[in-house]
C-alpha cells in the first residue's frame, strides 16, 4: 500500500472495527479522538515508509503525543505527555498509524488485565475470562482483528502471556534491542517494548521498525535495527532444546499434549531436539518478585500529585498531599509492589532479599549461558502454565496470578529475546508455546517461529 | 582538671561542575534563569523519561579527582537516593554510593594552627542537584524552580580532619583554589556552586574515640564557615560541661545555621529520618573509563597550585608568603609569570603585582586592568631611574584606568625623572641658596638634614628629579 486514499480508508476501517469491539474494553481511546487522530494520521503518514498505512494499537504506558498516556491508573488520569517514545516515534516514520491506546494493568503490574483503573479487559473468545495481562488490551485487539499489531510491553511476560492466551504472536527482544525512552518505567532493568502480532510476520515486522539505537537511553545497544530473516523450508540446522523445569509433573495434561506436538513437528522438520537443565529456574518467580518491586517502588515514587496528574487534595502540608494522591490514585497491586519493593530496600534488609536476589538473578542468567554453550540455538517451553482463566479467579492470591508468569519471567531476568506463538486449543482457548533465544539473535528465533508457525496445528485442540 | 576540648570536624563539600548542560539530559545548567525555563522531560522527571551521562561532567569529575590526588576507579556504579520532596521530581536523586567514582585522596592546606597539614579525602562522587524550594516568594505557598535540578554536582568528603573552625575555612578555601584551577567549578558559594555540611563533634585532648557528631548544614558562605561551625562547637562544649545546669549529653541530629542570629537550630527531626534505599540505578549501566581517558584528563590538568607555589619559590627567589599569594589564583599567577616573561624583575615584579595589582583588582570587580607587559615597562623604567616609584604608582593609576603605553603616559604627565646633572645641579643651587640656615646646621655636622635638601629637590623639580642622582649633587655641593 502506497496509495494516500488507501491509508485513509485503512485508518477509518480500523477506527470502525475498535467502536465494533468496545464491548472488550481493550481500547481506551474514545471513538471520537480516535477517528479524528487517525484521519489527521493517514493524512500526514510518509507514503515511502515499510508500515505505511498499517494501524498499530499502543499500550497506555507508552508515551504518545496523540492520546493521554495513563499507565491504566488513576493516578495519570487525563495526563498527556509533552513527548513521544523513540518506539511510536520510529512507527510514525514508517507509516503506521497509531490506533489507540491499549488497556493494562495498572502500571504493567498484574497478568489479567483485571489492574486496571478504567475497568477489566474481557477475552475476545470468552468474557468470562481474562484476557492475560499487563498488555491484555494489545492482545485482546489483535486477536479480535481490530489491528494486526499492537505494542506492548514486558516486564515478566507482559507481551508473551497475554499473546499465549488470545492465540496471538507476542514477541519480547533482548534488553537493549528497542529503545525504552517513553516506556513509563515498571521494573527498569527488566522493562523492554515488545510486539504483539496477528502472525509472526507482523509481529516481526515491527519489532524490526521500533528496534535500534538511540541516543535517549543509556540502556539501549548501539546496534542497527533488526533485519528480518527470511522464512525457512525446514527446521534443519535448528538445536532445540527442551528444559526439563519447564516440564513439571503436575503441568496440565492439554499444556503438555500441545507442546508434545510441537516437539514432535520439531524433529519432523529436521529440528535436533535435546532435553536441557535449567537448574535454577524455580528461583526465577521470587527473584522477579523482589527485583521488579524494589525498581517499582523508586518508580513511582514521582507520582506524588505535586507537579503533574490529578491531585487528591484536602492536604494541609505536603506529607499529607503524597499520602492522599499516592493513597487514592494507585490500585491495590500497585501499592502491594510499593511496600514489597520499598521493604526489600529498606536498610537492614537490603543485603538478605534485594542483594540475594541480584545474586540468583546472575545463576539463572547463567544457566541459559551453560544451555547455549553446550551448542543449543533455541529453547522452547511452553508460555504459560494453562490457558485463560475465569475473570476474578486469582484476584484474591496475588501469588497464584504471579505464579501465571512462572514460564515468562526467566527471559526477562536474563535479558534474552522470546517468542509466543499459538500451539493449539484446549476446550477452545488458544494455548501458546514459547522459544527463547540468544541476546541479540532475534532473527534465528523468528526463523524458527516462522517454520514453527506454518506447520503448527494452532486452532485444534490438543 | 580535665583535659582542655578538641575540635573535631569533616566536611562534605558539593561543587557544582562548570558543563554547559545538566549531568542527565540537555538542558543549560546556567544560574539565573528565570524559574522553569531550563527544563526538559528528564530532569521533570517526567514519565517514561530517562538519563543519559554527560561526558564533560565525568570528565570534569576526574579531573577534580586526580587534583585531589584521588584513586579514579575504572568502574564505578551511579545509585538511586529515594526520598521525598518536591523540588526532586523523579523522587530520587541520581548519586553514587557503593561504588563512588573516586577515593583514598588528600589536600595539604596552611592551618593557621599547625603549619602544612594533610586533610584526607575519603571519596568523590558525582551526582546530579535537586531543584530549589522557594519558601518565601509567596505568602504560605512554596514555589518550586527546577532549573537547578539535573546540574551536576561532585561531592568531596573528608576524614574527621579538622581541629578547629579555622582549619575547615582554611582547607575549604584550598579546596577551592585546587578545584578553580582544575577548571571543575567556579567555586562561587553566593551562587550556590560550592555548599558545605559539617559533621562537627568535641572531646577531650588525648581522647581517640570520638564524640557524637552533630551535621550542621545551611552554611552558604565562606564567611560564615568559622562562625557557623564556631557556635556549633561552644554548644556542644556548653551542653556537655552542663552550663548552669546539669551535664548534658551530644544528641546526633542535623542543625541548620542560622546566619541571620548566627546560631544553629535542630533541623526537624521527621526530615531527617531517611531511609535512602540506595540500589544501582538500573537506567544507567557502570560507569566504564579507560585507562587512556583518565590519562587525558591528567594530562589536561594545569600545574597545581601548590607545585607552582614551590615553582616560584625556587625559580623566582620569593618568599613562601608571597609565592602562596602569586599563586592562589590561576589568573594572578599567569598575570605575574607574563610580566616576568616581559622583562620584570621578578622580586620588584611580585611587590607590584601584590601591593598594586591585587588592590586595584579587589576594587574593580577583579579585573586584572594593567596589562603585564606594560607592568613591566613600569617596572623597569623605575629600575632604570627614569621613574620615581612614587611616579610609577601615579601611571599606573592611570593606565589602569585610561590605557595607554606607561612610556607615554609617564611623559605626557610629565613625570620622567631628570638624570641630566647640569639640570639637576640648578635646582640643588636654587635650594641650597633658599636654605642658608640649614646648609650651615649641616655644615656643622648635621648630616641627617640630607634628606631634607633631597626632599627639598624633588619638591623644587616637580617630582622630576632623579632623587639618587640629586643625594649625589647635594653631597658634592655640601662638601665642597
Amino acid at each position: 500500500m502506497n496509495d494516500p486514499s488507501e491509508a485513509l480508508a485503512s485508518a477509518k476501517a480500523a477506527a470502525d472495527r475498535v467502536v465494533k469491539t468496545k464491548r472488550l474494553n481493550a481500547c481506551l481511546t474514545g471513538p471520537k479522538d480516535l477517528r479524528k487522530s487517525l484521519v489527521a494520521q493517514a493524512q500526514a503518514a510518509h507514503p515511502s515508509g515499510v508500515l505505511y498505512g498499517m494501524p498499530v494499537a499502543v499500550k497506555d504506558n507508552i508515551a504518545t503525543l496523540d492520546f493521554p498516556t495513563t499507565c491504566g491508573s488513576k493516578i495519570l488520569e487525563g495526563y498527556r505527555s509533552p513527548y513521544e517514545a523513540t518506539a511510536v516515534v520510529k512507527l510514525r516514520a514508517a507509516g503506521a498509524l497509531i490506533t489507540g491506546k491499549t488497556n493494562c494493568d495498572e502500571f504493567a503490574m498484574g497478568s489479567s488485565t483485571e489492574h486496571s483503573a478504567y475497568g477489566r479487559t474481557l477475552h475476545p473468545f470468552d468474557k468470562t475470562r481474562v484476557p492475560g495481562g499487563s498488555s491484555g488490551g494489545s492482545a485482546a485487539l489483535v486477536a479480535a482483528g481490530v489491528v494486526p499489531a499492537a505494542l506492548g510491553s514486558e516486564t515478566g511476560g507482559s507481551v508473551r502471556q497475554p499473546a499465549s492466551l488470545c492465540g496471538v504472536v507476542g514477541i519480547k527482544p533482548t534488553y537493549g534491542r528497542v529503545s525504552r525512552y517513553g516506556l513509563v518505567a515498571f521494573g527498569s532493568s527488566l522493562d523492554q517494548i515488545g510486539v504483539l502480532g496477528r502472525s509472526v510476520h507482523d509481529a516481526a515486522r515491527v519489532l524490526s521498525v521500533i528496534s535500534g539505537r538511540d541516543p535517549k537511553d543509556s540502556t539501549c545497544e548501539d546496534r542497527d535495527p533488526l533485519r528480518l530473516p527470511t522464512v525457512p523450508e525446514s527446521l534443519q540446522g535448528f538445536v532445540i532444546g527442551i528444559p526439563k523445569e519447564y516440564f513439571p509433573a503436575d503441568l496440565d495434561p492439554a499444556v503438555r499434549r500441545a507442546c508434545d506436538r510441537v516437539i514432535r513437528l520439531f524433529r519432523e522438520q529436521g529440528a535436533a531436539v535435546r532435553e536441557v537443565s535449567l537448574p535454577h529456574t524455580s528461583f526465577a518467580v521470587a527473584t522477579y518478585y523482589i527485583l521488579a518491586p524494589a525498581e517499582a517502588s523508586s518508580n513511582l515514587a514521582r507520582y506524588d500529585g505535586a507537579r503533574y496528574g490529578p491531585r487528591f487534595d484536602g492536604a494541609t502540608d505536603v506529607r499529607a498531599l503524597y499520602r492522599a494522591t499516592r493513597g487514592q490514585g494507585f490500585g491495590a497491586e500497585v501499592r502491594r509492589r510499593i511496600l514489597i519493593g520499598t521493604y526489600v530496600l529498606s536498610s537492614g534488609y537490603y543485603d538478605a532479599y534485594y542483594r540475594k536476589a541480584q545474586q540468583m538473578r546472575a545463576l539463572i542468567a547463567q544457566d541459559f549461558r551453560n544451555a547455549f554453550d553446550r551448542g543449543v540455538d533455541l529453547l522452547f517451553t511452553p508460555t504459560t502454565p494453562t490457558a485463560a482463566f475465569k475473570a476474578g479467579e486469582k484476584l484474591a492470591d496475588p501469588v497464584a496470578m504471579y505464579l501465571s508468569d512462572i514460564f515468562t519471567v526467566t527471559a526477562n531476568l536474563a535479558g534474552l529475546p522470546a517468542i509466543s506463538l499459538p500451539i493449539g486449543r484446549a476446550k477452545g482457548l488458544p494455548l501458546g508455546g514459547q522459544f527463547i533465544g540468544q541476546a541479540f539473535l532475534e532473527d534465528e528465533l523468528i526463523e524458527a517461529a516462522y517454520a514453527l508457525e506454518r506447520v503448527v496445528p494452532a486452532t485444534t485442540e490438543a | 582538671m580535665p583535659a582542655p576540648w578538641e575540635t573535631v570536624i569533616g566536611l562534605e563539600t558539593h561543587v557544582q561542575l562548570r558543563t554547559v548542560s545538566k549531568m542527565f539530559c540537555g538542558c543549560s545548567a546556567a544560574f539565573g534563569a528565570p524559574p522553569n525555563t531550563n527544563v526538559c522531560p528528564v530532569c521533570l522527571g517526567l514519565p517514561g523519561a530517562l538519563p543519559v551521562p554527560n561526558e564533560l561532567a565525568v570528565k570534569l569529575a576526574v579531573r577534580a579527582a586526580l587534583a585531589l590526588g584521588c584513586t579514579v576507579h575504572p568502574r564505578s556504579v551511579f545509585a538511586r537516593k529515594n526520598y521525598f520532596y518536591p523540588d526532586l521530581p523523579k523522587g530520587y536523586q541520581i548519586s553514587q554510593f557503593e561504588q563512588p567514582l573516586a577515593t583514598d585522596g588528600s589536600l595539604s592546606y596552611l592551618s593557621p594552627e599547625r603549619g602544612i597539614v594533610t586533610a584526607t579525602i575519603v571519596r568523590l562522587h558525582l551526582e546530579e542537584d535537586a531543584g530549589k524550594s522557594l519558601h518565601d516568594r509567596f505568602p504560605k505557598q512554596t514555589a518550586i524552580d527546577l532549573n537547578r535540578c539535573g546540574v551536576p554536582l561532585i561531592e568531596i568528603v573528608t576524614g574527621p580532619d579538622f581541629r578547629s573552625p579555622q582549619e575547615a575555612r582554611a582547607y575549604l578555601l584550598t579546596l577551592k583554589q585546587v578545584l578553580e584551577y582544575a577548571g571543575a567549578s567556579d567555586c562561587d558559594m553566593e551562587k550556590g556552586s560550592l555548599r558545605v555540611d559539617a559533621n562537627v563533634s568535641v572531646r577531650r585532648a588525648g581522647d581517640t574515640a570520638l564524640g557524637t557528631k552533630v551535621e550542621v548544614k545551611n552554611i552558604n558562605s565562606f564567611a560564615y564557615v568559622e562562625k557557623a561551625l564556631t557556635v556549633e562547637r561552644d554548644r556542644q562544649i556548653a551542653v556537655l560541661e552542663g552550663d548552669g545546669g546539669a551535664r548534658g549529653a551530644i544528641e546526633q541530629q542535623t542543625m541548620l545555621y542560622d546566619a541571620k542570629t548566627n546560631s544553629v537550630r535542630p533541623q526537624r527531626t521527621k526530615e531527617e529520618s531517611h531511609d535512602y534505599r540506595y540500589f544501582p540505578d538500573p537506567d544507567l549501566p557502570p560507569l566504564v573509563l579507560q585507562p587512556e581517558f583518565i590519562e587525558e584528563q591528567r594530562a589536561a590538568l594545569p600545574e597545581l597550585p601548590t607545585a607552582k607555589r614551590e615553582r616560584f619559590q625556587t625559580q623566582y627567589a620569593l618568599s613562601i608568603e608571597h609565592a602562596a599569594v602569586l599563586t592562589s589564583d590561576r589568573t594572578v599567577a599567569d598575570y605575574y609569570e607574563a610580566a616576568v616573561h616581559a622583562g620584570a624583575e621578578p622580586k620588584v615584579a611580585a611587590n607590584w603585582v601584590i601591593n598594586e595589582v591585587l588592590a586595584d583588582a579587589k576594587d574593580h570587580n577583579e579585573q586584572l586592568r594593567v596589562p603585564a607587559a606594560s607592568l613591566a615597562q613600569l617596572v623597569s623604567m623605575v629600575k632604570g631611574g627614569r621613574l620615581s616609584q612614587q611616579a610609577a604608582k601615579r601611571v599606573f593609576v592611570e593606565v589602569a584606568e585610561r590605557g595607554g603605553e606607561p612610556r607615554n603616559v609617564a611623559e605626557a604627565l610629565g613625570l620622567i625623572q631628570v638624570a641630566d646633572s647640569g639640570v639637576v645641579a640648578a635646582w640643588v643651587s636654587e635650594v641650597l641658596g633658599a636654605h642658608a640656615t640649614e646648609v650651615s646646621r649641616y655644615r656643622n655636622g648635621e648630616t641627617k638634614l640630607l634628606q631634607f635638601f633631597v626632599g627639598q629637590v624633588m619638591k623644587a623639580s616637580r617630582g622630576k628629579a632623579d632623587p639618587k642622582l640629586a643625594q649625589k649633587v647635594l653631597e658634592d655641593k655640601l662638601a665642597s
